[in-house]
C-alpha cells in the first residue's frame, strides 16, 4: 500500500514536469514567426507534388540501392572475416576499419570527385552513381560486423548436421547458416536501413540535377527558391513518414519469424 | 529409391586404427582401435570427457584426427584425395541436441540434403521423406516446424532425416541424453527397430538396458582409450577391469 502510494506520487510529479515543459515551450515560442517561416500553405502547395514524386521517391530508391549493395558486400566481408585464410581476414578488417572510420560525407566526396581525377575512373550514373557507390561501401562496412556476429550466433551443431548429411561447406552456409543468421541480424540491419535513409541526405555533396534530388537537397533548394523555411518542415515530416511505418513493419515481421522458431 | 550398395563380405563397415586426437595440448584420444562389422551394433559407454563423442566425430571427420587411420567400407577417409561429402552422405549421424534446421519444415529438413547432395527430384525426395517419417511414427508432422515438436519427436525426425539419405551406417551420440525421461522410450524403440532391420550402428549412450538388449558389442572408454570391450551382457555383469567396475557401480 505504502509503496503504491509512493509510486503514484512519483508518477504524478513526472506528469507535472512534462506538462510544465509543454506549457513553457508553447508560451515562449514565437508562434507568429514560426508560422510565417515554416507553415506557409502556398509554399507547401507549390513544393509538395515534386517533393513526393521526385525527392521522396529518390530517397527511398537510393536507400534501397545502398542497402541492397551494402548487404551483399556485408555478407562477403563477414565471410572473409570468418575465413580460415589469413589474408582474407586482414583485408576484411582493414576495409571495415577504413570505411567505418571515415565520415560518409568524405567517402561520397572521394568517390564523386577524387576517383575520376586520380584514376580516370567514372562510375556509371554520374556523380549520383558515385555517391551511391560510396554509400554502398560504407553500409557494407557497417553491416559486415552485424552479419558476422549473426553467423557466429548460429549454433555450431547446425553446420555440423548439414555437413554430416554430406552438404558441402558453401551450400551449408547458403541454405542452413545464413538464413538463420539473418533472423538474428534483423534488428541491427533495420537500424542500418534507417541510418541509410538519413545518410542519403549527404548525397548533395556529390551534386545533383533536378531528377536526382533527394528529400534534403530538394528542401534546401526549396528554401532558397521560395525564400521561406516551410520545405524544411515538410522534409522532416516526410522522413518520419518513411521511417516510422518501416520500423513498425519490421517489428511485425520479426514477431512473425520468431513464431516459427 | 536407390538401394544402399551391398556391404562387401569381409570388409568392415568402420575400421579405426591407432587413432590419436589432441585439442592443442590436451590429448583426448590416445590410440583407439576398433572394428564395426556390417550389420553390427556397437555401443560405447564411459565417463564424461573420456572421448566418446570425439571418437564418433572422427569417424565422419567432423573432427580431424591427429594421427592414426580410419577406413569406412574399406575407404581411407583421411586420404586428402577422397570426396568427403560423398562418404559423409553414407554415414548418418544423430546428435544429442537433435540439430534439426529450425527455419525449415520437417519435410524440408528431410529433403534438402537428398536434393542437394544425392540430386533426387522433389517428388522422389518427398516420397523417401514420408516413408522414413512413417518409420519413426511421425507422418502427421510432415508440415510442422521443429519448434512445435517435443524433444522426443525432434530426435525421431532427426533420425528420419539421417535415414532419408539411405546411409550404410548410423552414428548416434547420446541420442536420448537431452530428453525428458518419459520421451526416451519412443526414441529407443525407433533405434531398436533400426538395429533389427540390419543397420550398422555405433551408439554412444548411457542407456545400459538398450546396450544390453540391442548391442552386439559394448565398448567401455576411459581417459581417451578403450579399457574393455566384449559382449554387452558379459561386460555389464562381469566387468574385468577395475575402472569398468567403478564406472558401472556408479551408473547401474
Ligand atoms: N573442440 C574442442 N576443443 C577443445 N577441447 C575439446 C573439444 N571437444 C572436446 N574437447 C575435450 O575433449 C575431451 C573429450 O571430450 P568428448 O566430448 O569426446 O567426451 P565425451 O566422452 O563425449 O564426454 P560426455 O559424456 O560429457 O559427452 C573433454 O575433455 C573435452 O573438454
Ligand atoms: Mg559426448
Amino acid at each position: 500500500m505504502r509503496r503504491t502510494t509512493q509510486r503514484r506520487i512519483r508518477q504524478g510529479v513526472l506528469y507535472l514536469v512534462f506538462a510544465a515543459a509543454v506549457v513553457v515551450v508553447a508560451v515562449s515560442a514565437d508562434w507568429e514567426r514560426l508560422k510565417t517561416n515554416f507553415l506557409q500553405v502556398d509554399v507547401a502547395r507549390d513544393q509538395l507534388p515534386e517533393m513526393i514524386t521526385i525527392a521522396a521517391k529518390n530517397t527511398v530508391l537510393f536507400t534501397i540501392i545502398a542497402f541492397s549493395g551494402g548487404l551483399v558486400l556485408g555478407v562477403l566481408l563477414a565471410l572473409m572475416k570468418l575465413s580460415t585464410v589469413l589474408p582474407y581476414r586482414w583485408l576484411a578488417v582493414a576495409y571495415i576499419e577504413l570505411f567505418r572510420g571515415l565520415p560518409a560525407l568524405l567517402t561520397i566526396f572521394a568517390m564523386a570527385y577524387v576517383l575520376p581525377i586520380a584514376f580516370q575512373v567514372h562510375v556509371p550514373g554520374g556523380t549520383v552513381g558515385a555517391g551511391l557507390l560510396a554509400l554502398i561501401l560504407v553500409a557494407g562496412a557497417y553491416m559486415a560486423e552485424s552479419i558476422r556476429a549473426g553467423i557466429q550466433g548460429v549454433p555450431k551443431g547446425q553446420a555440423e548436421a548439414a555437413r554430416s548429411l554430406g552438404m558441402p561447406a558453401g551450400r551449408t552456409m547458403v541454405s542452413i547458416v545464413l538464413p538463420q543468421a539473418f533472423r538474428i541480424v534483423i534488428p541491427p540491419l533495420t537500424n542500418e536501413f534507417v541510418l541509410l535513409i538519413k545518410d542519403t541526405s549527404l548525397l548533395f555533396i556529390a551534386g545533383s540535377t533536378l531528377d536526382t534530388k533527394e528529400i534534403t537537397t530538394f528542401a534546401r533548394d526549396g528554401v532558397i527558391n521560395s525564400n521561406n523555411s516551410t520545405p524544411l518542415l515538410m522534409a522532416a515530416m516526410l522522413y518520419l513518414l518513411i521511417t516510422i511505418p518501416l520500423t513498425r513493419l519490421v517489428a511485425v515481421l520479426e514477431r512473425r519469424l520468431g513464431r516459427s522458431r | 529409391m536407390t538401394a544402399a550398395p551391398a556391404p562387401v563380405a569381409g570388409i568392415p563397415a568402420i575400421e579405426v586404427v591407432a587413432l590419436h586426437k589432441s585439442f592443442g595440448e590436451l590429448e583426448v584420444l590416445k590410440g583407439v582401435d576398433l572394428t564395426v562389422d556390417p550389420g553390427q551394433v556397437v555401443c560405447v559407454i564411459g565417463p564424461s570427457g573420456s572421448g566418446k563423442s570425439t571418437l564418433l566425430r572422427c569417424v565422419n571427420r567432423l573432427e580431424e584426427p591427429t594421427s592414426g587411420g580410419i577406413r569406412v567400407e574399406g575407404i581411407d577417409i583421411l586420404d586428402p584425395e577422397i570426396d568427403l561429402d560423398r562418404i559423409r552422405a553414407r554415414i548418418g549421424m544423430v546428435f544429442q541436441q537433435f540439430n534439426l534446421f529450425p527455419h525449415l519444415s520437417v519435410l524440408r529438413n528431410l529433403t534438402i540434403a537428398q536434393r542437394r547432395v544425392l540430386g533426387r527430384s522433389r517428388a522422389e525426395a518427398a516420397e523417401v521423406a514420408r516413408h522414413n517419417l512413417e518409420r519413426v511414427g511421425l507422418m502427421d508432422k510432415v508440415d510442422a516446424y521443429p519448434a512445435h515438436l517435443s524433444g522426443g519427436q525432434q530426435q525421431r525426425v532427426a533420425i528420419a532425416r539421417a535415414l532419408s539419405m539411405d546411409p550404410d551406417m548410423m552414428l548416434f551420440d547420446e541420442p536420448t541424453s537431452a530428453l525428458d525421461p518419459e520421451l526416451v522410450g519412443d526414441v529407443l524403440d525407433v533405434m531398436r527397430d533400426l538395429a533389427r532391420s540390419g543397420m550398422t550402428m555405433m551408439v554412444v549412450t548411457h542407456e545400459m538396458g538398450f546396450a544390453r538388449e540391442v548391442g552386439d558389442e559394448l565398448i567401455f572408454m576411459d581417459g581417451g582409450a578403450i579399457v574393455e570391450s566384449g559382449r554387452p551382457r558379459e561386460v555389464l555383469s562381469d566387468p574385468q577391469h577395475a575402472r569398468t567396475q567403478a564406472f558401472l557401480s556408479k551408473v547401474l
